[in-house]
């Protein structure tokens, strides 16, 4: 029997949505688990990723924690996967690049009524938000990028059976989603 | 000040004249055109309020919103960046206490960058309200600011400051013509257009606009296009490093106005225009001059040279910024008074040109070049050139050489004689033909200015050995993206994409990623492209790439490099906690 | 009847016709987005651009001609394709998931038709406030593509000249008739033929969206090249 191949799988700005559409291979979870390890990833509440053959990662980048995840993977994976719309170009979440961060942080945590303390949080334990939201590929090099909001659980399959077969991996038509 | 009605009023309110209107109008309002002014346009034309606005919104130098009431723009031609055009732009600035960009708290000016303003052999210039300032430095700039300071309206700051040259080092048979007025006309005159014609094609006379289409088959077409048929003059001299039409304008006028006419005689034309770039206002008056003197001389009018069927006249429409108007479609589009979008072809201008007639549109020196064919005759223009490029060609010659200026030369003639000619050194690279041109190697010296070699419309910009070629390409780049139309995809996206990939190279951040993407830009913008400036636009990145591999391989990161810069991208979120950044 | 081939199959044509017209008639898919079958040629998107005779040329600009040998469905044209629909993906800001033209917009089939998965270059996320003034109709500029099929049908169909095109470059954008710049200071109504041309989702009908169930909307039932080639003669 040949070795497992591990893959990890993490959100950063996304919604874990793409990780259900990935659960809905069903019962194929099943026969893919005997050929895949999970490393890091919200399944195995593993922190942090080792040397893995592929990495998944679902949701686009608004915060310092997030680039640091995203180059982590990108460090130990040998093929990095940008997986759902918020990962590809930002999504749901990039829908505040068109306001200065420091309005909306000034906006929420002191002129929104029923506020105790109307100071914009300093604590560590908060990642910075960057000004923008990114895409992944704007910020390390992606090998391939599956598409949807989320990706349809076909897609999920098709792509990491091809990969698993050693074959360049390819959506079927109908798997390339948008929303 | 003149209201809106006044200056529809003049322009006869002649939607054509659109573009010459909102000159107008801004002039008359301040150096902008407020949104009550575009309407009231809209109105006095009968056009759609929209289509006026999107008009005023194509053209560099038309604003929709207050510039200063000084509007300093410093020529950004690469040649003008080596000549100090940066510094002079940040002392400007310091001086008048005012961001590069952005409109002083009283009004009074504003300072930005603009596309090249032809003035390469007299840099750093500047354009204020339209007027163009040469060699802005030292004593000169400090009269600049105190001009500003003083309130002196433009025209009336000193000529000596206003005074441009018109740069000629070297005559030929066109710069240095000796004839009279009307003496080339009168021989065509009295001519069969048979005759006429076999001249033209025995001449083998090529457009010197830049595709060098021969002159002949363009008039011939022309001539028997039915319908009323138009000449239009190409002096919307955009290409970046470019300004022998400049000079042809000052010292050759009259060549030029005759060649239109001998366009028109054998044309059956009775309109023409001369398109003046908008850079050339300067010359806007001397112009105008020579029309009416030939008017009074019978050579421009009706009954031109005493025929009475024979009526001919030019009318001068200025350009408004926008370099894309060079494209003869594009400048019909601007002439008509639209937006300067190049149309699709064909059906080509000789057959279906300004308003849908038949129109002969040639550069300024095909112009002049068919006046001294017909006025000193076949034998002496058949005697410079080569097989396929007969006759002389002007060149403007500026950057790292001795000598900038116009130089008139045979055909054939290698880069190498004419770096001699005016005083070149070192030389890392040349770039032939402006950016949409050739950007040539040291080793590539011995080719020949010519058709069947090194076609040139005009521009040499010579770079020494001290020169950062990728700041050339940069600069480049960044003008194609400041030009497109944004009429079609690849061009309009592409060329502002080269940028990008280009400033990262240039910073030291590009690696694989985008070499792969330029050579992706490349082929997209040569092969979808609708129009000749997105065909060209990767000209020089891609002669730079192919031809200096070495100078390119020093500054490529091994691996991947984001453009993303942490520490920018947190500024916000730092100072909305209250950190210092 | 005169013909050409596209990529290797004939195709007959009348007098005057495109070739992507010609085409269309034939049920066969040439890959494009401002080509509007009611409307003359605008050739801005260069989606539809093929090889004529080994050459480039946009298929909804070329006229037809006797012999033509036009190819589309190449490896070279259609990573060209993909990379002029990225450009038009990142150039604006296009989010599917939230938009209400879903499954029934051009550019968003386009993309799936050519394989697109990426937006390939960084995204400019322009800043393009929407226009909510009019009270039946919201315009989201986000989305504009920049086609001019609303200023065209506007212009010549409706008569109102609701729409033109300013600015130039990357900042060229679509405006409205009006000194305010606000829709609900033009003639625009939602019988205009201008509500119903915008292959995206910048011309919406308020109170509208989201009416079809995903699965059942336009191009879920079927793809452009799926409605074409249905029409296709045996």
């Amino acid at each position: 029997m040949t070795a497992k191949v591990r893959v990890a799988t993490t959100s950063l700005a996304g919604c874990f949505g793409c990780h259900m559409s990935f659960l809905d291979i069903d019962e194929r979870i099943l026969p893919l688990l005997e050929r895949v390890t999970l490393d890091r990833s919200p399944l195995t509440d593993q922190k942090h990723a080792g040397p893995c053959a592929v990495g998944l990662v679902e949701g686009g980048v608004c915060n310092e924690d997030n680039l640091h995840v995203l180059r982590e993977f990108r460090a130990q994976c040998q093929v990095l996967v940008a997986v759902g719309a918020c990962a590809i170009n930002g999504g749901l979440p990039a829908q505040r690049n068109h306001f200065e961060v420091g309005d909306l942080l000034r906006r929420v945590y002191t002129e929104e009524p029923g506020l105790t303390r109307r100071v914009v949080p300093d604590d560590p334990e908060l990642p910075l938000l960057f000004d923008k939201v990114r895409p992944l590929h704007e910020l390390v090099k992606v090998d391939y990028f599956i598409p949807g909001c989320p990706p349809p659980a076909e897609a999920f399959w098709a792509f990491l059976s091809d990969l698993l077969d050693g074959k360049e991996p390819r959506l079927p038509k109908g798997a390339i989603r948008y929303d | 000040m003149r209201s809106a009605s006044d200056i529809l009023n003049a322009h006869r309110g002649d939607p054509t004249r659109l573009v010459q209107i909102l000159r107008d109008a801004q002039h008359a309002c301040g150096n902008w055109l407020p949104a009550r002014v575009l309407s009231e346009i809209a109105r006095g034309l009968g056009l759609p309020r929209a289509r006026v606005e999107g008009v005023a919104g194509f053209y560099a130098f038309l604003n929709l919103k207050p510039v200063g009431r000084f509007r300093v723009l410093v020529s950004d031609n690469v040649t003008d960046r080596f000549a100090g055009s940066a510094e002079t732009c940040g002392a400007l600035c310091q001086r008048l206490g005012v961001k590069r960009g952005h409109v002083r708290s009283d009004g009074r000016v504003s300072v930005d960058f603009t596309s090249c303003t032809g003035l390469c052999d007299q840099g750093p210039a500047l354009l204020v309200n339209g007027l163009a300032i040469p060699q802005v430095t030292g004593e000169r700039l400090d009269q600049v600011v105190r001009l500003i300071e003083a309130d002196t309206p433009v025209d009336e700051w000193p000529a000596d400051l206003r005074r441009v040259q018109d740069g000629v080092r070297l005559q030929g048979p066109v710069l240095g013509a000796t004839l009279e007025p009307g003496a080339a006309l009168h021989r065509v005159l009295h001519a069969s257009p048979d005759d006429v014609l076999a001249t033209l094609k025995d001449s083998k006379l090529r457009g010197r606009g830049g595709a060098g289409f021969p002159v002949a088959t363009k008039w011939e077409t022309c001539r028997t296009a039915p319908g009323d048929s138009v000449v239009v003059c190409n002096a919307d001299e955009g290409e970046p490093g470019t300004f022998k039409d400049r000079a042809l304008l000052m010292r050759r006028a009259d060549l030029v106005v005759e060649g239109m006419t001998i366009a028109a005689r054998f044309t059956g034309a009775t309109q023409g225009f001369i398109y003046l770039r908008g850079e050339y206002e300067f010359l806007l008056p001397h112009l105008n001059e020579v029309l009416s003197k030939r008017r009074a001389a019978k050579l421009l009018g009706t009954g031109i040279c005493g025929d009475r069927g024979f009526d001919f006249d030019v009318d001068v429409h200025l350009g408004a910024g926008a370099y894309v108007c060079g494209e003869e479609t594009a400048l019909l589009e601007s002439l008509e008074g639209k937006r300067g979008v190049p149309r699709h072809r064909p059906p080509f201008p000789v057959t279906h040109g300004y308003l849908g007639r038949p129109t002969t549109v040639n550069n300024v020196e095909t112009y002049a070049d068919a006046a001294v064919i017909f006025g000193l005759g076949l034998e002496a223009w058949k005697a410079l050139g080569t097989e396929q490029s007969s006759g002389s060609k002007l060149l403007s010659i500026a950057g790292d050489v001795e000598r900038p200026g116009i130089f008139e030369v045979p055909w054939g003639t290698t880069v190498r004689e004419v770096l001699k000619l005016a005083g070149a050194g070192s030389v890392k690279a040349v770039q032939v033909g402006g950016p949409s041109g050739e950007l040539i190697s040291p080793k590539e010296l011995d080719r020949r200015i010519a058709f069947e070699d090194l076609p040139c419309a005009g521009a040499i910009a010579v770079f020494n050995e001290s020169r950062d070629l990728l700041e050339v390409v940069v600069n480049y780049a960044h003008f194609f993206a400041h030009e497109s139309c944004g009429f079609c995809t690849p061009c309009r996206v592409g060329t502002h994409v080269a940028t990008r990939s280009l400033d990262k190279l240039r910073q030291g951040r590009g690696s694989s990623a985008e070499l792969a993407e330029l050579g992706t830009l490349t082929r997209l913008l040569r092969d979808t492209s609708h129009c000749g400036l997105g065909n060209t636009a990767p000209n020089a990145w891609r002669h730079y790439l192919d031809k200096f591999p070495d100078d390119l391989a020093r500054r490529l990161q091994a691996g991947f490099v984001p453009a993303f810069d942490v520490d920018a991208a947190l500024v916000a979120a730092r100072t909305a906690r209250g950190e210092t950044p | 009847m005169s013909s050409f081939t596209l990529d290797g199959a004939d195709v007959a044509f009348t007098e005057g016709q495109t070739i992507i017209e010609a085409a269309r008639v034939a049920g066969r898919f040439i890959p494009s987005l401002c080509a509007h079958p009611e409307f003359p040629a605008h050739g801005s998107c260069r989606v539809c651009t093929v090889l004529v005779n080994g050459r480039p040329m946009s298929s909804c600009t070329t006229k037809a001609s006797e012999g033509q040998v036009v190819e589309s469905n190449t490896a070279a044209l259609n990573r060209d394709r993909q990379a002029l629909v990225q450009m038009l993906f990142v150039e604006g800001n296009h989010f599917c998931p939230g938009c209400e033209k879903s499954g029934a917009c051009t550019l968003q089939s386009l993309g799936k038709e050519l394989g697109v998965t990426s937006a390939g270059f960084a995204h400019e996320s322009p800043t393009r406030p929407v226009d909510a003034s009019h009270p039946d109709i919201l315009l989201d500029f986000n989305r504009c593509i920049l086609c001019e099929l609303c200023v065209r049908a506007s212009a010549d169909v409706d008569h109102k000249d609701v729409f033109a095109l300013s600015g130039r470059g990357l900042h060229k954008h679509l405006i409205v008739n009006a000194e305010s710049g606000r829709l609900a200071d033009t003639g625009m109504s939602l019988e205009d033929k201008a509500m119903t041309v915008c292959p995206v989702g910048v011309i919406l009908k308020k109170r509208q969206g989201f009416s079809t169930p995903i699965g059942a909307r336009r191009d879920d039932v079927q793809t452009p090249r799926q409605r074409l080639e249905a029409g296709r003669k045996p």
